[in-house]
């Protein structure tokens, strides 16, 4: 597999919800995902990049475009050093919440992308890696 | 700071978002349209998200407490003209329970149709409960 480009967001305020997902869209617009991907694709940025702006204030979102020769995917990676998911099980179940939101940002997220991958640590921080296929 | 604008256009208040939505702006939405509804004694609300290219949770869930609150101000809400693609977003997302409770007409023409029959049933039925100014 390849890796075509890539670019690192710096999370750091609010506004950094509408810039992420601004660049999403660019980039599934320039791979041609359909209008209910990108849709998928800019949603999925949204709750994610919201979650770090109110959990942990700051953090990195990483764009990939990836070429596996048989077809492209766009991943990106969110990355905090915040304070983490004591209940992994629980905050993926949907539903639950420790914040204001409905709690499902985390559930919805897996929902909307092929891959879904979330490791944690209670102190360390949130490391979520996420890609949809075109 | 932004504000997202509310036009009275008799007994309704009509929001068509035009632009990214983020938190702050949402939240000052609620509290404007709120404030607007008192005010003004509006019996129904048409918020349109025809060029709304994404709601996730956060917008969902402030979406349905606008509509409560409505609700519980005398006035109904309608949401109106969503995209076909963030209807599909928002089922996948798991999202579609919460905002049940929001009643929805495809565009702003048919919403108005909808809010002014039912503004009008009801003036009928009470005439001397909602003098309008």
């Amino acid at each position: 597999m390849i890796i075509k480009r890539h670019e690192v967001f710096v999370i750091s305020a609010s506004e950094n919800v509408i810039t992420a997902r601004q660049a999403v869209k660019k980039w599934a617009v320039e791979m041609g995902f359909s209008l209910s991907d990108q849709t998928k694709l800019i949603t999925v940025t949204s709750e994610l990049v919201h979650n770090i702006v109110i959990y942990a204030q700051n953090g990195t979102m990483l764009m990939e475009e990836l070429d596996d020769k048989v077809r492209r995917g766009l991943r990106m990676t969110f990355h905090d050093d915040g304070p983490g998911i004591a209940d992994i099980d629980r905050a993926m179940q949907g539903g639950y919440s420790t914040g204001s939101g409905l709690g499902l940002g985390l559930s919805g997220s897996k929902r909307l992308v092929d891959e879904f991958s979330l490791t944690s640590e209670v102190g360390k921080g949130t490391h979520i890696v996420v890609t949809r296929w075109k | 700071m932004d504000r997202i604008p509310i036009l009275k256009i008799g007994d309704i208040l009509l929001v068509s978002i035009q632009v990214d939505l983020h938190d702050r702006l949402v939240l000052t939405l609620q509290d404007d349209l709120t404030n607007k509804l008192v005010e003004t004694g509006a019996r129904g609300v048409l918020l349109d998200i025809s060029l709304v290219d994404m709601v996730d949770s956060f917008v969902g869930r402030v979406i349905a407490n606008i509509a409560s609150m409505a609700h519980i101000l005398d006035a109904e809400m309608l949401l109106v003209g969503m995209r076909p693609e963030v209807a599909i977003t928002i089922v996948e997302l798991g999202m579609s329970s919460s905002l049940k409770a929001v009643r929805t007409a495809l565009n702003v023409e048919k919403g108005m149709d909808i809010l002014r029959e039912q503004i009008a049933a009801q003036k009928f039925e009470h005439p001397h409960d909602h003098q309008t100014s």
